[in-house]
């Protein structure tokens, strides 16, 4: 079985799978819990200043948006940090960190951007032994408001600001929690580094609205009439994250900076995906509240198979999709491909060529008797088919052969190499040539 | 209670009164909310679905289940009932597995289909059970349509003509509308007088008269009709059976199916209906399977099921095989009657097994039978009808008989097969052709 023991900039956890600062984090009840379910961290949920605690609304704090069979694919949030005493919070993050020493404990805090608040919490916070410490500069609702949270976040040189002071007024490794609410999110995380981060963790949850009461008109969770935006995680926002983390893992600028990837890891497989393209870690929220804490067994299951199957350390793994990830201009243009139907697996539903025929290339053939076949002089090998197809492998893509020929262009498919940036249509590659 | 299931002759009582209601329970409790979203789940929406294909009536299915889906099941109830008025008993009493559910691409990918009759019921119970009649008629035509028979195919035909506008008017030979729907079918498919509810809903869009007590060779004539109204559709059914023809049928104790499937359906007191200790059924249809599997359900001690071919030869699909066999029915195949004994009622049924090809194998055995219910098949009856095709009557397009402006649909007619299904796609494509020759 393949060893998952995680060291991230220096913080050990027997796995690399932490439960983000969340509903989740909130109580040691919960946190010994996620620790016998055999998390390999927690990073607990986000303490504010000291003084009358925050409040959160009494009404709905979720809202979901489902895929079939109800399966919950995203979830909007409206909660805020910890709505509990900070004393009674790092009572038990003392008492838990005691009581499992191996796991994991970071803690996330959000006070305001004033040097003195930092420097106020920083030294409590480490007094109870926690491994970490972790910014959240990227809730998107109710502290933003305040001048809080992503409010932060947007703002390069508040990241840079405060992360200098958390360097200054803290010994332990910090994590700068980064906001996908930007444009891009290169100029955050590279105002983290300049800041003195030992890594980013991200993305903290989307802006968003789930869904709209038809009876009322508010959007939902909708407290008294209103509804307010909320943050959006789960698994549908995982695609956002995965570019956003690989983003940082490939750009010079930011590259080696540590990651710790968050946004709608549900399974090992989202897991390893995350690692694969430059996280060191994961933190997962969504999965946990959806179907409890057990379902860390199968990550740690999955991940240590697949490395096993694959033959890898995990350190094999992080990163290893990063070079991969390039520029379209760099795709190879001369890589040609043909969807090909496999009869014998095809349960004739048409669903490939309603897609191909209404919205695409017209290179699926119907006949009466349903049987469904790719047109290849039609086929642009876009996959569309591939994707609506109900049945795993039915439609696979085939890849031409250097010197087969492409029915669609009448042209051979060369060996060579050929991108956009070398290609005669391309007006800058001509004027290169010239 | 005097009697049980050991009780010697054909007698009353058998079971308990609350183990007979449980007996005669909806066979397919309706779907709850959740089941149906569920259910409604996992349709994929297929392109020109297989499913509708294999309807007879063509019903929209996978835009229905999505209206489900989407939590509109009035509007799904409505894109049924635009192709099938009759859409809630068809979603009781049609045999999906041998129909859409059979096409269901999800049979070919993990041989479980989209439960599609469960939704269609699911779908038409909401909007049936809020009372509303979701059609209303075209201006009228002055136009008037003597429909005969009141069962399936008529009652789709008037509906179809009194929404384009024309006066109809139904005649049956029973007291009550419905057909087959009231008295020909296993009294678990449609419970609660669903039949009867069914007819007073589609009679809802007005225009349309029902006369019972009335039949051809009863008070009416095919040539008073066909001068009387504009057009005539006849949906008379099939109202002979047909006869074993062997010594001793007359004895005591053996019986038509249907009647006794008719008594069992407008019986009000299960308890109070008599049925034998040792049931023979011979058949391999639907009326067969569900004598037998009423007779069990009654309380008789021995049930069993006899055909003279091989299973995959009955008319019943496997579905209903092995729902005869779940309550206890014994399916005897390849058995052929060749004579009923007793001395005044039937004691003894003797059989012989023949090959496929019904050659005698010299083999044969006795079953001991307290009532026999005959159960192969059902004529057409009637005189002057328009020229049969075979023993029905010949049609050509959607029901154009040899006799102008008569139309013919349902069992009665040739060609389709003998389901309320086809029977509704017959009326109403009938009533189409109609509507057509008469404003044309």
């Amino acid at each position: 079985m393949a060893n998952l023991a995680s060291d991230f900039v220096g913080i050990k956890s027997p796995n690399p799978f932490w439960l983000a600062s969340a509903p989740p984090t909130d109580k040691e009840y919960n946190v010994r819990r996620a620790f016998e379910a055999g998390w390999g961290g927690v990073v607990w949920k986000t303490l504010g200043a000291e003084g009358p605690p925050i409040v959160n609304v009494n009404g709905p704090r979720y809202g979901a948006i489902y895929g079939a069979d109800r399966r919950l694919l995203g979830l909007n949030n409206i909660e805020l940090i910890t709505d509990r005493e900070l004393q009674q919070n790092l009572k038990e993050i003392k008492a838990v960190k005691r009581d499992y020493p191996d796991r994991a404990v970071v803690v996330s805090i959000m006070v305001p951007c004033e040097e003195e608040a930092w420097k106020a919490i920083l030294p409590a916070v480490e007094e109870t032994g926690a491994d970490g410490v972790e910014l959240n500069f990227g809730c998107p609702h109710g502290m933003a408001e305040r001048g809080m949270g992503s409010a932060v976040g947007q703002v390069p040189e508040y990241i840079e600001m405060v992360t200098r002071w958390v360097k200054q007024y803290s010994r332990l490794p910090c994590i700068v929690k980064l906001t996908p609410n930007v444009t891009s999110i290169l100029p955050p995380a590279m105002a983290a580094a300049r800041g003195g981060a030992d890594a980013v963790s991200l993305i903290n949850t989307v802006k968003s609205i789930t869904n709209v009461d038809l009876d009322h008109f508010s959007p939902f969770p909708m407290i008294d009439g209103k509804g307010s935006h909320g943050g959006y995680c789960g698994p549908a926002v995982k695609p956002i994250a995965l570019n956003m983390v690989a983003e940082i893992a490939r750009q010079e600028e930011t590259r080696g900076l540590p990651i710790s990837g968050i946004g709608g890891v549900t399974t090992w497989r989202d897991a390893a995906e995350f690692m694969a393209l430059g996280a060191g870690n994961v933190q997962v929220c969504t999965a946990a509240m959806t179907y409890g804490f057990k379902i860390v067994q199968e990550m740690i299951s999955g991940l240590s198979q697949y490395l096993d199957e694959k033959d890898m350390e995990m350190s094999d793994l992080i990163g290893r999709a990063v070079p991969n990830f390039v520029e379209w201009q760099h795709l190879n243009l001369n890589h040609v491909t043909k969807a090909v139907i496999d009869q014998d697996a095809c349960i004739q539903c048409g669903r490939c060529y309603a897609a191909c025929e209404d919205t695409s290339h017209q290179a699926i053939a119907m006949s009466d008797d349903r049987v469904f076949t790719v047109k290849e002089e039609e086929c642009v090998a876009c996959n569309l088919c591939v994707d609506v197809c109900p049945v795993e492998d039915c439609i696979t893509m085939r890849t031409l052969e250097a010197g087969e020929m492409d029915l669609r262009t009448g042209l051979r498919v060369s060996a060579e190499h050929g991108d956009w940036t070398t290609h005669p249509n391309n007006p800058a590659a001509r004027q290169a040539a010239e | 209670m005097t009697n049980t299931p050991l009780s010697a002759g054909i007698v009353a009582g058998r079971l308990a009164p609350a183990e007979l209601q449980q007996n005669f329970a909806d066979l397919h409790p309706p779907l709850d909310d959740h089941e149906a979203l569920v259910a409604a789940d996992r349709c994929y929406f297929c392109h020109d679905a297989p499913c509708i294909t294999a309807c007879p009536t063509d019903i929209d299915i996978p835009l229905f289940i999505r209206q489900i889906a989407t939590g509109t099941p009035e509007a799904a109830a409505k894109t049924i009932f635009d192709q099938n008025i009759l859409g809630g008993m068809c979603a009781r009493v049609c045999p999906t597995e041998t129909l859409c559910e059979e096409a269901c691409v999800r049979e070919i990918a993990e041989g479980k289909p989209v439960e599609i009759g469960q939704l269609q019921r699911y779908a038409t119970d909401r909007l049936m059970t809020r009372g509303e009649h979701p059609f209303s008629r075209a201006n009228p035509t002055g136009k008037r349509v003597a429909v005969v028979g009141a069962g399936p195919a008529g009652l789709a035909c008037a509906h179809r003509l009194a929404m384009k506008g024309h006066d109809v008017v139904i005649f049956d030979a029973r007291a009550k509308p419905g057909g087959l729907n009231e008295f020909g079918i296993a009294a678990y498919k449609s419970v609660d007088g669903f039949a009867e509810q069914e007819v007073d809903w589609l009679l809802k869009i007005g225009g349309i008269t029902v006369e019972t007590g009335k039949a051809l060779g009863n008070g009416l004539t095919l040539e008073g009709l066909s001068g009387e109204y504009d057009a005539v559709f006849l949906g008379i059914g099939l109202g002979g059976v047909n006869a074993l023809g062997l010594e001793g049928e007359d004895r005591d104790g053996v019986e038509d199916a249907v009647s006794f499937i008719a008594d069992l359906r407008q019986a009000s007191d299960l308890a109070a209906l008599p049925v034998g200790r040792d049931v023979v059924v011979i058949g391999g249809g639907m009326t067969a399977v569900d004598a037998a599997v009423q007779s069990k359900l009654l309380g008789a001690l021995n049930v069993s099921l006899v055909y003279r071919r091989g299973r995959d030869r009955m008319n019943a699909s496997a579905y209903e095989q092995d729902l005869a066999a779940s309550k206890g029915v014994r399916i005897i195949t390849n058995a052929r009657p060749v004579a009923v004994h007793g001395n005044g009622a039937v004691r003894e049924v003797e059989f012989e097994y023949v090959t496929d090809d019904q050659k005698p194998t010299g083999e044969g055995f006795r079953l001991p039978a307290d009532q026999l219910f005959k159960a192969i098949g059902q004529t057409l009856e009637g005189e002057a009808l328009p020229e049969l095709e075979g023993r029905k009557i010949r049609v050509t397009g959607a029901g154009r008989t040899s006799l102008p402006n008569v139309w013919a649909g349902g069992d009665c007619a040739a060609g389709g097969d003998d389901l309320t299904v086809t029977a509704v796609a017959e009326g109403r494509d009938a009533a189409e052709d109609i509507h057509a020759g008469l404003m044309g």
